[in-house]
């Protein structure tokens, strides 16, 4: 899901450097959709879950069904939300509450079987061609912004939302009922379950929290990318990059971390090329640059985990 | 024999017996699927190394899978070519020679083993399967934005390399070749398992603290683990690579590295043979699964939820019960 990249460009202006940069900015919060419900799983439930990446898939497809049916962008939104929602809250019933007990191998086969059945299931309903989710009028075009920018208003509308949700979390986690059994569960859960919270039912909450927002991001990016099977994993593993540089259970890592990988991404790929340019030829320059460019944000992880194991805002694990 | 011991027996010489009997009644398509059998099996018995003995969940696998498949296409394809790899300080030519291919794979395997385990044994436990996953990506990736070897098409080589003394193209020597590297990784393992080193892996698995105590390091007992590991791995992905004749991203994705997983699972992880039954099954599974669907992975996704939340010995757990050896 890295943005469109400009190719051609010989040289980095200030322009191009700064609507890049609201690329990697755009990418991250995105990112960011998917890794707040990861890690907040992980945090309060303490399960790893591959098939995060299954319903931001899921939240993509409904979109994209609902916008033909309706033509209504909103109204696709809103789908992908309840459909997401509702699919982890089954997902959660049915299968993954079986596993909080389990370790993380047995937790990984079975939400790695959850993909495979999601990814075949959608294959089944949609087939196997991808779908396309339009961007509504009212959000497509240029935006011009102060210094003579255009930017497509339709990614200027998602870093809003992104950053709207990001901070809509924060109040969520720490200022609401919900967020403080949430906090209660991450620190201790025996102890909740003892003052009488309903915590099975918090967990299918926490967990159709989470699957709503990687749902979102699905439906918001689909918008962008075209829709189609297999669509999430490679977010969820860049989540799971995320997760590892800003933390496990950690909010504000997932952000920090979602919004460092997404400018990584991006970045690296504009300027890595320029920079062999001045001691290569254009072609090999490109080449390398490209390579080495599709490897940054794993370097990334490799230095933070050297200097952190723990991630930045991680606790003590 | 324990039951155990019989069931491995008969398993491999089902292995052994499939593919001649495929031989004697000219049927290479079977043999093709025994080989992949036993290259599947033998990246499960890498793999196995680290998850059963050392329990360490690796799902970045692929890395090596790949590489190994990578070194076979990258050697072969300049052989191909008559062109050399590289001239200066010194020469390296390509080679179509199995034997050095293997070596190259496993070198080559073992040192991105090296780096990677290094820096992911830094952490455990969930991180440790999301940084081997993230790994896993990041050749994934390269081996697509890499243009010099086919990027994301992918490196054809057309024809299967050298064994001196063998026609490799014929199927059913491919095979022998494939089958004895697995009997031989099968003994390594078992002899690895009951050696000292394998003893404090085990220790190291079960009470880390205490391996510490004695003066051992778990760090590093794990860190050989995984490079024997992914050397064992990368051994699996060269002959994969030559049995298709063609190297892809694909080798590299996260899939593959499910796949290898998965195939453990089903067999029994931390057996012996549990890699050879998983392989088995999950080929056959795909086979005949395959030609009554085309979404035969859902039935696959279903079993392995029922494998993992039922049935966690898998099948060798099923057939001889709870193994002496294990916890």
């Amino acid at each position: 899901m890295p943005p469109a990249r400009i190719p051609g460009r010989r040289f980095v202006t200030i322009i191009l450097f700064i609507e890049q940069v609201l690329n990697g900015i755009q990418f991250g919060v995105m990112l960011f959709l998917m890794a707040a419900g990861l890690t907040l799983v992980f945090g309060v439930m303490g399960l790893i879950n591959l098939a995060h990446g299954s319903l931001y898939m899921v939240g993509a497809f409904a979109a994209a069904a609902v916008a033909t049916a309706t033509g209504s962008f909103l109204l696709a939104i809103a789908a992908a939300l309840a459909a997401a929602a509702a699919a982890g809250a089954i997902v959660e019933i049915v299968v993954i509450r079986r596993l909080y007990a389990r370790d993380h191998l047995d937790q990984v086969l079975a939400t790695f079987a959850l993909i495979l059945i999601f990814s075949e299931g959608v294959r089944w309903i949609f087939g196997s061609f991808p779908l396309y989710l339009d961007i509504p009028a009212y959000l497509s075009g240029p935006v011009s912004l102060p210094g003579g920018i255009e930017y497509p208003r339709y990614r200027l509308a998602l870093i809003g939302v992104g950053l709207s949700i990001a901070a809509g979390l924060f109040w969520l986690i720490s200022r609401t009922r919900l967020g403080v059994r949430i906090r209660a569960g991450e620190s201790d859960r025996e102890m909740i379950a003892a003052l009488g919270v309903d915590i099975s039912r918090l967990y299918t909450v926490v967990f159709a929290l989470g699957a709503a927002l990687a749902g979102l991001a699905g439906a918001l990016v689909g918008a962008i990318q075209s829709v189609q099977v297999g669509m999430g994993e490679p977010v969820l593993i860049l989540a799971f990059v995320v997760i590892v540089i800003g933390g496990i259970g950690s909010i504000k890592g997932a952000l920090i971390g979602s919004i460092l990988v997404g400018l990584t991404d991006t970045l690296g790929g504009v300027l890595l090329p320029e920079v062999f340019r001045l001691f290569m030829d254009n072609s090999a320059a490109s080449s390398t640059g490209a390579a080495l460019a599709s490897m940054l944000i794993y370097i990334l992880m490799a230095v933070v985990l050297v200097w952190r194991p723990q991630g930045l805002f991680g606790g003590t694990a | 024999m324990s039951r155990e011991g019989l069931i491995n027996a008969a398993l491999l010489a089902g292995l052994v017996a499939i593919p001649l009997w495929a031989w004697a009644g000219d049927e290479p398509f079977t043999i093709t699927l025994a080989t992949r059998v036993a290259i599947l099996a033998l990246a499960g018995v890498g793999l196995n190394i680290a998850l059963g003995l050392g329990g360490l969940v690796s799902l970045g696998h692929a890395a090596f899978f790949g590489i190994g498949g990578y070194a076979m296409g990258i050697l072969a394809s300049h052989a191909q070519a008559y062109d050399p790899i590289m001239e200066s300080p010194i020469l390296i030519e390509g080679t179509k020679l199995m034997p050095v291919i293997w070596i190259i794979a496993i070198v080559a395997a073992a040192l991105a083993a090296v780096v990677i385990g290094a820096l992911s044994l830094r952490t455990s436990g969930v991180y440790f399967i999301m940084i081997t996953l993230a790994f896993g990506q990041m050749f994934y990736f390269f081996s697509i934005s890499w243009p010099a070897y086919g990027g994301e098409d992918g490196l054809s080589i057309y024809l299967r390399n050298d064994f001196p003394g063998l026609n490799t193209l014929d199927p059913i020597q491919f095979f022998a070749i494939c089958m004895v590297l697995l009997l031989l990784a099968l003994w390594f393992n078992a002899r690895l398992a009951q050696s000292p080193f394998g003893l404090a892996l085990g220790a190291a698995r079960q009470a880390p603290r205490r391996v510490e105590t004695v003066g051992l390091s778990p760090f590093r007992l794990r860190l050989v683990a995984f490079v024997i590991s992914g050397a064992i791995t990368g051994l699996a992905g060269a002959l994969f690579a030559d049995l298709n004749r063609f190297v892809s991203p694909a080798m590299f994705s996260w899939q593959t590295s499910g796949e290898i997983i998965v195939l453990i699972i089903l067999g029994g992880v931390g057996r012996l043979c549990g890699p050879v039954a998983g392989a088995a099954l999950f080929i056959t599974l795909e086979h005949f699964l395959g030609e009554l669907s085309e979404f035969w992975h859902i039935y696959l996704g279903l079993l392995l939820l029922a494998v993992v939340l039922f049935a966690r010995g898998g099948i060798i757990g099923l057939l001889a019960g709870r193994a002496a050896t294990h916890d």
